[in-house]
């Protein structure tokens, strides 16, 4: 069975059914007792879990390292940091401390730890509010990184999360929270490293993350008018990467288009392309292509804000550009 | 019961803990200085009595999150030296099969959660153990060392802050042994009651002599008590000192060699309790190095017996 639930309500389900499954697990944030958090996703939790749903002070190095403690404690335990912009604040925490725990003590340390940060562009928020730090996690080893785009992975990827005994580092798009979709029923897991082909296509592998998943949807429709069939993969996990899927699609279209939020440089995006022009040289008919964010912190304005971020035009225009011309006959 | 009414046997296993220590260290500096130990040490030379003092008062299921001077804390929490050995040593047999080194020994089997190569790391680490514990009822508390010199990172406001708040089974033990590296905390601290920086988080603060194992002891043992009852965290400062440089190599020009021989007089904490105990005929001072000494030559033994790891190894414990 399949009921429609948003994103928002299927990152509640997710916490609520895998607290009543670890009676020991915590959740530590800002906001998250009045009103469920900044993003509503706790409610109704705190009166469900007495004592565990740990409302914070303004401490994020503490909220991070505290839930470290309790999950090498036995855990699981939840940190929620308000804005994924504020994981710099901890970055100790995660990327010191969290990831290497268990290397650093020869495998001795397990830490059960799910950081979740609602990540990317909304309304005018700007520079510090606004940014896809995805590769920044995807970069250390030790740490997963999970990016759904979909309230059923965003679901069964979290409940994976929740019950693995490796740090992750979970990023909810804030323009998602709303979106409704499609949620199985029952005890649903959805597990790291295997993508998801959100379209079946033939001309262009077209590789998208979080948000832009649903923007690449849009572009295929178009495009689609116009003769140009995309094949959407959605990674679902930046860390790690499913590129069995990624390759399997590239030798059947020959061409790969790579569209995350982020800044492109040194993105995932890049990391993608890269890999897919290292491994499947042969495969291409064509240069793999990337389009993601100017070089450049977000701007507060609307119109500037839009050019900060890749549009479903922007998409249009680099996927025929890919294809080469008919000759008209 | 105060520290005054301590069975002999428990005074006798002070100084003998402490010894044990000191003993460790030393093979470490001498190990490291003929070139059998790779990277840096930081020698707790001068402050075991912090180390004994403390882990005494805890039960083996209580936790403990150290330092980067870590090794006497390690050793008091009941962790074997010879798998400290063999980690100094980078080899497989070390409790982290060489990938750690000094500054990351860690064995959760006795509730010893790492040294940290980051100042200021440890109270978040500790602080979350002790809510585990709280949330789950088991009674056991957590206790963070830390030096002086961490008290200026911003974690430790945040950690003192929550752990009051949320009552925390927590205990902030410093080792104020008056240097951050190479410089003096007077010269980077605008604060000198350490122990007084707990009132403004309503929380016990204790400032005790870090060179009396029993005043050390007795202080962590009032903690214990009121952290296991739900009374929350105390913070104790132990004033001592650290007889070594910061690191192996440490030509230590912010102090003279005359300035260590007199801590070395004046502060001792193994001589002075050893005074005590042979005044009173309690210690066969003599019987118990041999033991020591044999315990140390076996852990070098065993260290240098252990293989390096193999070459996978430096790809496997990433990921579960």
């Amino acid at each position: 069975m399949m009921r429609e639930i948003t994103f928002r309500d299927a990152i509640r389900e997710a916490l609520q059914e895998e607290m009543e499954r670890a009676p020991n697990m915590v959740i530590i944030g800002e906001d998250i007792v009045p009103g469920g958090g900044t993003f509503g996703v706790h409610q109704g939790l705190a009166e469900r879990f007495p004592g565990r749903l740990l409302e914070s002070p303004i401490s994020e190095a503490a909220i991070v390292g505290v839930a470290l403690g309790a999950a090498l404690a036995g855990g699981p335990a939840v940190a929620e940091i308000m804005y994924s912009d504020f994981l710099t604040v901890c970055m100790d925490e995660i990327v010191n401390q969290a990831a290497k725990i268990r290397y650093m003590t020869g495998g001795q340390a397990r830490a059960p730890l799910v950081v979740r940060a609602p990540c990317g562009m909304t309304k005018g928020i700007a520079a510090q509010h606004s940014q896809s730090l995805e590769a920044w996690f995807a970069h250390v080893p030790g740490l997963r990184v999970a990016l759904p785009s979909t309230p059923a992975d965003a679901k069964g990827l979290l409940k994976t999360a929740l019950r693995g005994d490796d740090p992750v580092i979970f990023l909810e798009h804030k323009l998602l929270y709303g979106a409704k979709g499609p949620v199985p029923d029952g005890d649903h897991l959805v597990p790291f490293g295997r993508a998801r082909i959100a379209r079946e296509g033939v001309n262009i592998t077209l590789v998208a993350t979080g948000l832009m998943v649903s923007r690449a949807l849009e572009a295929a429709i178009i495009l689609e008018k116009n003769g140009i069939s995309l094949e959407i993969i959605d990674p679902r996990t930046v860390s790690p990467l499913d590129f069995d899927t990624i390759f399997a699609s590239v030798e059947k279209t020959g061409r790969a288009l790579i569209v995350n939020e982020a800044t492109l440089v040194c993105s995932v995006a890049s990391e993608i392309a890269a890999t897919i022009a290292e491994k499947r040289f042969t495969s291409l008919d064509g240069p793999v292509r990337r389009l993601g964010a100017p070089f450049s912190p977000k701007p507060s304005t609307p119109g500037l804000e839009k050019l900060s971020y890749p549009s479903v035009d922007d998409i249009v225009r680099i996927a025929t550009e890919m294809i080469p011309r008919r000759k008209t006959s | 019961m105060t520290d005054n009414d301590l069975a002999p046997e428990t005074l006798v296993r002070f100084w003998r803990d402490m010894s044990r220590i000191r003993a460790f260290e030393q093979a470490a500096v001498y190990q490291s200085s003929i070139g059998k130990i790779y990277g840096a040490l930081h020698s707790c030379e001068g402050q075991e009595a912090c180390c004994v003092g403390v882990c005494a008062a805890l039960g083996p299921e209580d936790y403990v999150a150290s330092t980067h001077r870590g090794h006497g804390h390690s050793l008091a929490k009941g962790a074997r030296m010879d798998r400290m050995m063999a980690e100094l040593f980078g080899r497989s047999d070390g409790y982290c099969k060489g990938k750690g080194g000094s500054l990351h020994i860690a064995d959760l089997s006795v509730g010893m959660l790492g040294a940290n190569g980051i100042v200021g790391a440890g109270y978040a680490i500790a602080a979350g153990a002790a809510l585990h514990a709280k949330v789950s009822r088991n009674g056991r508390v957590a206790v963070v060392f830390f030096g002086d010199g961490a008290i200026t990172r911003g974690t430790f406001h945040e950690v003192m802050n929550m752990a009051s708040l949320w009552r925390l089974p927590v205990i902030f033990a410093c080792e104020n042994n008056g240097l951050a590296q190479y410089v003096h905390t007077s010269e980077t601290m605008v604060f000198d009651n350490i122990a007084g920086l707990a009132s403004n988080y309503r929380m016990e603060g204790v400032g005790v002599d870090g060179n009396d194992v029993r005043a050390v002891h007795q202080a962590t043992a009032a903690a214990v008590t009121k952290a296991r009852a739900g009374g929350g965290p105390t913070l104790i400062e132990c004033r001592t000192q650290r007889f070594m440089g910061h690191s192996s190599g440490d030509p230590q020009v912010y102090r003279t060699k005359s300035d260590i021989e007199a801590l070395r007089r004046t502060g001792d904490p193994i001589a002075r309790l050893e005074a005590e105990l042979m005044s009173s005929g309690l210690l066969d001072r003599a019987r118990e190095t041999a033991s020591i000494e044999a315990e140390v030559a076996e852990a070098i033994r065993f260290a240098e017996a252990s293989p390096y790891p193999e070459a996978r190894e430096v790809i496997t414990d990433v990921y579960a």
